[in-house]
């Protein structure tokens, strides 16, 4: 059974060899028997007629362009009729790429030239980058930010900006980037798979995705981010937004973020953003001690080659125990009492990757020092086992009630949301801590009807004089949540306390980051050749400096475009 | 204020302007504040001591034409008296080629702006060879004018007043398509010209001879269509005038010694000047770049509107004058696309993709990129009457445009 659809167009007129090359189109496509595109004059209505391609239901003046198509059935028709916009435009980019080779000299005539150029590359001197990035934005287009000596303040607002409108600033200093099988600047041909990187540098980015393609494995996108993005004062924007692509990104199963050590808060935030994302992600941050082997579905590495075959082996299994994300998150703070100085250490260590600000009377950096001991803040781990506290006084781990009270103390403050304490077993430690602690932690918890949550760690054996069995029991049976190893209860805190913030930026669009990697180059030569090279179309911009170097213009200039922003 | 609020407002309201060929008439009749002794010529305003020899030539045969002066001698003693006055055409609606000479009894084409109701006006165009444009005020040259005024020009007349007018937005956008680029070559544009002319001036005349003539005149030159087009673009680029704000160039135009331009959101009578360049280009046999006049002509106008030089991407015909093949003719265009705001509605390119020409310099852009315009012209010897030597292409000096945004700069207090 043949279907016949068509399509009228009004006011349209397009040249008669454009017409035919739009029905030669047509007649290509799956399932289509017949075409005919003509302007709707009688003589053309009436060779239609003849070739039956003229439904009597048609209505079209002679000024109309009028295309019927004739096809096995209605989906094959209509499908056909959809495609006329991007038959047309197929001959419109084809006959477009002759005067590619035209070097533009501004971005706004270089966009004219390539409107589908969805990334700029900016290697201009560092002056004029921020510029030529700002512009590039307000064009609508991501930019690989590859100049350097760009101010902070530029990059904030750069990257304020580009959240804004849902545009991503790699760099500035960003020496790496591969989208979607396109290197920029400097990458490796690496071949395409299901890991995506999120890169805050370069050569790491290098090291892991030519590792990647070594091991089999291949890369979906490697966003870079510059080195400056994990600093406070830059809030990890790219690198969040990268995840949060990536994370949208269907071809991307594994994500792996490399950074050179990230200030604490801004560790924290992307750690709970690498949680939210679902898909396993390592992570490796260069010199900055790893808190686990892994956090529910985050993986941390110790080196670049591990973090490449942490994600190789990850995609080969691909199997995450359901969501990693824990229901009920806590949106309070944990409060750590702990005996033991090394069991308090440990946890540090684990938590300050992803919990921020984190403070303790024995902290890893000085900005985590607990100024006033008796009195936690934020986060807070204490090791009650420190001379501090020990002054005519037994150690926690026989006397209870120093904990005790600092328990009471915490749960008083409405602040507190965990309360995350040891219990050490053993010979020479209390008989039955449990026993002395539940009675408390039962009226605490009820005092705080339900919103105080409890968590161990219980150090022990069955022979033990305590009986491990019987402490653990008598925990659970007060509600407390108990591990048995440190790092046990660091994944789980970790999780508990992902804060999952929905950033409010503009989502990156996904569509755009698939098209075929289109870019306009500003600034070193050869990385339009290297464009060109790779296949992906590019135009290079005969970049100069604003009038010609001419200060007293160029300022004025420059006060003629912010005045057209206010 | 947001200048490109303001600059879109320029561009639309030039890309909007419906320029008519209405009529012809006498200058004094049409032209506002026309009079027996002023002598209108292209360019910038400039004192007699200052012009060159094709604007020297041009006045005293316009002063010949209009028998004020009895010779050579009698004219320039009378400028020297300070007898008669001179301004600039732009000053009075007008544009002239070259020389752009034009006194009152002279037969100007009228184009009215039917968007915006502006009008503008151009003299006829005399051909080639000796012409007053040039400089040239032989007995020939006269003889043609008087011919031109009394029997070309009443014809012309004639076949317009019976008609709605000749819609010179439409012709031009015909002719891009055509091959013409709308300054140096007109020759599409002069056959269409013809071609609505003829039927009008076949039922107006009624000595054949006289219209076998006239018609000759007008098919046999192929820049008969010139002057109504640079009157229609002056109609554009008038309608751009005066928005408060704006950063495009109304006018671009020269008098054979100054460049000047003039700026749509400054005033009307703020030129910015400085010398004129000799224009680069192929001679005719026997010149050479030696005997070339410093750039004149009001024609540039063209340029001024989005046509021209802009378009040379629509004109293989020419491209010798641009570095000899097409992709050149193409570059030409596309490195114009980066000082304009915006690309044409109407004026479209097909070896572009029908993209719109580029319309609408703004200084801004010129000096940020420090690309001046691409101006085709002719080239006019340095000498009064010899006439033209050659075409070409010139740019104007960039310092006029610095000139320009520093006086916008103190306009706006930036």
């Amino acid at each position: 059974m043949t279907a016949i659809k068509w399509h009228v167009r009004a006011g349209a007129y397009y040249d008669s060899v454009v017409l035919m090359q739009l029905q030669r189109g047509l007649l290509e496509l799956n399932g289509v028997l017949d075409a005919g595109v003509v302007m709707a004059t009688p003589a053309n209505r009436d060779l239609l007629a003849a070739n039956n391609l003229l439904p009597e239901s048609i209505t079209a003046n002679p000024d109309d362009l009028l295309i019927v198509v004739k096809a096995d059935d209605d989906a094959a028709a209509a499908n056909a009729i959809g495609q006329v916009d991007e038959l047309l435009a197929r001959r419109k980019s084809s006959h477009s790429q002759s005067f590619l080779e035209f070097r533009p000299r501004s971005l706004s005539a270089a966009v004219k030239q390539l409107p589908q150029a969805n990334w700029v590359l900016v290697s201009v001197p560092g002056r004029y980058a921020a510029g030529v990035a700002r512009e590039a934005l307000e064009l609508g287009k991501h930019v690989f930010l590859y100049s350097d000596n760009v101010s902070l303040e530029d990059e904030i607002a750069l990257k304020k900006t580009a959240r804004e409108k849902g545009l991503l600033v790699m760099g500035p200093d960003c020496g790496t980037a591969i989208i979607n099988g396109v290197g920029l600047g400097f990458a490796n041909r690496v071949r395409r798979g299901a890991i995506g990187v999120v890169g805050a540098s370069g050569t790491g980015t290098q090291a892991v995705t030519a590792h990647i393609h070594h091991l089999g494995g291949g890369i979906s996108h490697a966003i870079g981010t510059g080195g400056r993005d994990l600093k406070s004062e830059v809030g990890a924007v790219t690198a969040h937004q990268a995840l949060e692509a990536l994370a949208r990104d269907d071809e991307t199963k594994v994500i792996v973020l490399i950074s050179k050590p990230p200030a604490p808060d801004v560790a924290a935030q992307l750690i709970s953003a690498a949680q939210s994302t679902g898909k396993p992600a390592v992570i490796y941050f260069i010199g900055y001690p790893p808190p686990a082997r892994k956090i529910g579905n985050l993986r941390f590495a110790i080196s670049l080659s591990e973090a490449a075959e942490i994600a190789v082996r990850e995609l080969e299994d691909l199997r995450i125990e359901g969501s990693s994300i824990l229901q009920s998150p806590n949106s309070r703070y944990v409060r750590g009492l702990f005996s033991g100085g090394t069991l308090a250490y440990e946890m540090m260590v684990g938590l300050q990757a992803s919990l921020s600000p984190l403070f303790s009377n024995s902290p890893i950096t000085n900005s985590q020092n607990l100024e006033d001991p008796l009195h936690s803040k934020a986060h807070t781990i204490i090791d009650l086992g420190d001379e501090f506290f020990m002054v005519g006084r037994l150690h926690p781990m026989i006397d209870n009630d120093l904990r005790i009270r600092r328990m009471r103390q915490e749960a008083a403050d409405p602040e507190t949301g965990m309360i995350l304490f040891d219990v050490v077993l053993g010979e020479g430690a209390h008989l039955d801590p449990a026993g002395e602690l539940t009675p408390v932690i039962k009226e605490l918890r009820e005092k705080r009807s339900g919103e105080l949550e409890f968590v161990a760690v219980v150090i022990g054996t069955e022979d033990d004089p305590q009986n491990l069995q019987s402490q653990i029991s008598q925990l659970e049976e007060a509600g407390v949540k108990v591990f048995r190893t440190a790092a046990e209860a660091v994944e789980y805190v970790s999780l508990k306390f992902n804060t999952n913030k929905k950033n409010g930026f503009t989502p990156v669009d996904l569509e755009q980051l698939k098209q075929p990697l289109a870019g306009i180059n500003v600034g070193l030569e050869s990385f339009y050749e290297s464009l060109i090279s790779q296949g992906a179309q590019a135009v290079h911009v005969e970049w100069k400096p604003p009038a010609g170097g001419n200060e007293k213009m160029a300022a004025l200039l420059a006060k003629m475009k912010s005045k057209k922003e206010n | 204020m947001d200048i490109d609020n303001a600059n879109t407002t320029a561009i639309t309201r030039l890309m909007e302007a419906r320029p008519i060929l209405k009529g012809v008439a006498a200058a004094k009749d049409v032209i506002p504040g026309m009079r027996d002794n002023l002598f209108l010529h292209a360019g910038p305003p400039i004192e007699w001591a200052r012009m060159s020899g094709p604007l020297r030539g041009a006045i005293i045969g316009a002063m010949l034409f209009e028998g004020i002066a009895a010779s050579e001698a009698e004219a320039v003693s009378m400028v020297e008296r300070g007898e008669v006055e001179f301004d600039s055409c732009h000053h009075h609606g007008a544009v002239g080629p070259m020389a752009g000479v034009t006194s009152a009894s002279m037969k100007v084409y009228v184009v009215e702006n039917a968007e915006h109701g502006n009008k503008s006006f151009s003299n006829l165009n005399e051909g080639y060879g000796k012409v007053l444009r040039y400089g040239a005020y032989s007995e020939e040259v006269l003889k043609k004018l008087h011919w031109m005024n009394d029997v070309l020009g009443e014809a012309l007349a004639n076949a317009l007043a019976n008609s709605s007018g000749i819609d010179m937005r439409a012709l031009i956008a015909e002719a891009l398509h055509m091959g013409d680029e709308g300054h140096n070559r007109n020759k599409a544009g002069s056959l269409l010209f013809l071609k609505s002319l003829a039927p009008l001036i076949a039922k107006t005349m009624k000595d054949a001879s006289a219209m076998s003539e006239v018609l000759q005149f007008l098919g046999d030159n192929a820049l008969s269509v010139l002057n109504p087009v640079m009157a229609a673009c002056k109609a554009m680029t008038d309608a751009a005038h005066g928005v408060e704000g704006s950063t495009i160039v109304t006018t671009m135009a020269r008098n054979g010694t100054d460049f000047g331009i003039r700026v749509s959101g400054l005033d009307a009578k703020q030129w910015f000047t400085a010398p004129a360049e000799i224009p680069v280009g192929l001679f005719f046999s026997g010149f050479s770049q030696a005997d070339a006049n410093p750039d004149i002509g009001d024609s540039a106008i063209t340029e001024t509107a989005g046509i021209g030089g802009f378009a040379m991407a629509t004109a293989p015909a020419i491209v010798t004058f641009v570095g000899g093949t097409p992709k050149d003719a193409m570059n030409a265009t596309l490195e114009m696309y980066e000082i304009t705001f915006a690309e044409s509605k109407y004026f479209t390119m097909p070896s572009l993709d029908f993209r719109g020409t580029p319309t609408g310099i703004d200084i801004r852009k010129v000096v940020e990129l420090g690309i001046t315009p691409r101006i085709n012209t002719g080239i006019a010897h340095k000498n009064a009457g010899v006439g033209q030597v050659g075409a070409g292409l010139v740019r104007p000096p960039l310092a006029i445009f610095e000139q320009a945004l520093l006086a916008y700069a103190e306009k706006y207090g930036l």
